[in-house]
């Protein structure tokens, strides 16, 4: 059936099967091969991305239920050429190591500092509970991320 | 590569809408609410809907407000919503110390109550946490609304009462003053189902408790409760020796089955401690004390 969705502020059309699943969409039929399929058991975190801007697993969502409505992608993190702080953080706190983890990871992150500028270590390990990473430890995504927080996009970088 | 089984899609606008396309696609036909159990248990081929009725557009299903005499939650309502309500935390904190454990922080963006509720899966918390609290669940069809008690939902593993052109549409919690409640569950890890857990409100006047919800999960507790274990506490002193008798009543009348969880002498364990340990702490947020 034909599905209509808004990715990254451009409206995407696909005429795809009930079954297929938002990350494959997005992957495979939309070409946005940042977000990544992992566990499939919606356990891991890699295919974490936004659905009408809360963060969800897009490998236990149909595409076709994101009809209608607004996904964003760890692509469109970066605008015109400028990190955005969470990337930035990530690169320079070592965030990652094979990176398989990071768009989820970035995804969680850059939302829950949009909604809790300041989290404590507490708060961003709950935060990122639901994203595994099995290079890092955790510690140096925790300093990514409060990088991040140390470090918001200027107006003029977010303009 | 994990894929469903072929199916239709359609997407419901409203209740009666739903119910419509229950009645037109007949019985092989399910609800999607967050799809958070059903969309797994379809890529394993454990489910295979022939047709799934997409409910997310319900918003108007998506409420926890005061409704007369008790809190009215919709069924709709994601689990994110009943962590952080500040409602249901005035009045039931059994309700955030399960949400806290139920799956992960990105996961309770999506999943839902009446979702949970219906999928019924034996380890389910809040089907516990229902239970202990006696909450009632409002029941669509296209014939009306019928309202049942939450102990008589469920009719087996992964089956409850809502069947066929039915739909769960809201869940009721009575209003209790003078009560605490608490939830107490072991996992194997972060997010994962139970391997037991416990749930407990109790009810003070002067010193006595004048009424007591138990609900367990995972344990195999017919209708996720253990009424000998209220009625132990019922009309007494909440004295340390009655709650322990009670978490024993709940220990011997659960009927836990050995699986990678662990087996069937640590389960029933684990119900003995889980239930002391919610009814202390029930009692304790009772008395207005900090647990």
């Amino acid at each position: 059936m034909k599905v209509t969705m808004t990715i990254n502020g451009n409206q995407v059309t696909g005429d795809v099967e009930p079954r297929l699943l938002l990350v494959h969409f997005l992957r495979d039929t939309v070409g946005l091969t940042g977000t990544h399929w992992g566990c499939d058991t919606s356990n891991c975190g890699a295919c974490v991305v936004w659905l009408d801007g809360v963060p969800v697993k897009s490998c236990t969502t149909l595409a076709v239920m994101a009809e209608g409505h607004r996904v964003d992608t760890v692509e469109g993190l970066e605008v015109d050429g400028v990190l955005d702080p969470v990337q930035e953080g990530f690169m320079r706190e070592h965030g990652l190591q094979c990176g398989f983890c990071t768009p989820g990871m970035m995804m969680t992150a850059r939302w829950l500092l949009d909604h809790d500028p300041n989290p404590d270590q507490a708060t961003i390990r709950e935060a990122i509970s639901g994203n595994l990473c099995r290079c890092t430890g955790y510690e140096n995504i925790i300093r990514a991320v409060r990088w991040a927080a140390d470090h918001p996009a200027t107006e003029e970088a977010s303009a | 590569m994990q894929v469903p089984a072929p199916f239709e899609y359609e997407r419901a606008t409203s209740v009666d809408h739903a119910l419509a396309l229950l009645e037109r696609h007949g019985p092989e036909s399910r609800l999607l609410a967050g799809g958070h159990s059903l969309l797994p248990m379809m890529k394993l081929r454990l489910a295979r809907p022939e047709t799934l009725i997409d409910i997310n557009d319900l918003r108007d299903l998506d409420y926890i407000r005061i409704d007369g005499d008790s809190i009215a939650i919709g069924a709709m309502t994601r689990h994110a919503s009943l962590l952080d309500s500040a409602l249901l935390a005035e009045h039931y904190r059994i309700f955030a110390d399960a949400e806290r454990v139920i799956a992960d922080p990105i996961v309770r963006n999506r999943g839902t109550i009446g979702g949970s509720l219906c999928q019924a899966d034996p380890s389910e918390d809040l089907s516990a946490v229902c239970a202990a609290l006696r909450a009632e669940a409002v029941i669509r069809s296209p014939g009306g609304s019928e309202t049942i008690d939450m102990r008589t939902f469920h009719t087996g593993p992964y089956e409850t009462v809502v069947t066929g052109t039915k739909m769960l549409v809201e869940i009721r919690v009575p209003i209790r003053t003078g009560i605490g409640s608490a939830y107490e569950k072991v996992e194997r890890r972060a997010g994962d189902w139970a391997i037991a857990a416990a749930g407990a409100f109790i009810q003070l006047e002067e010193d006595t408790v004048s009424d007591v919800g138990i609900g367990l999960t995972a344990v195999g507790a017919p209708r996720f409760t253990c009424e000998a274990a209220e009625q132990l506490l019922r009309g007494h002193a909440p004295t340390p020796e009655r709650l322990a008798a009670s978490s024993e009543a709940c220990r011997e009348s659960c009927n836990p089955q050995s699986d990678q969880r662990g087996p069937v002498d640590y389960k029933r364990h684990l119900v003995g401690v889980l239930v002391e340990r919610a009814l202390t702490r029930a009692l304790i947020r009772a008395t207005g004390g900090s647990a």
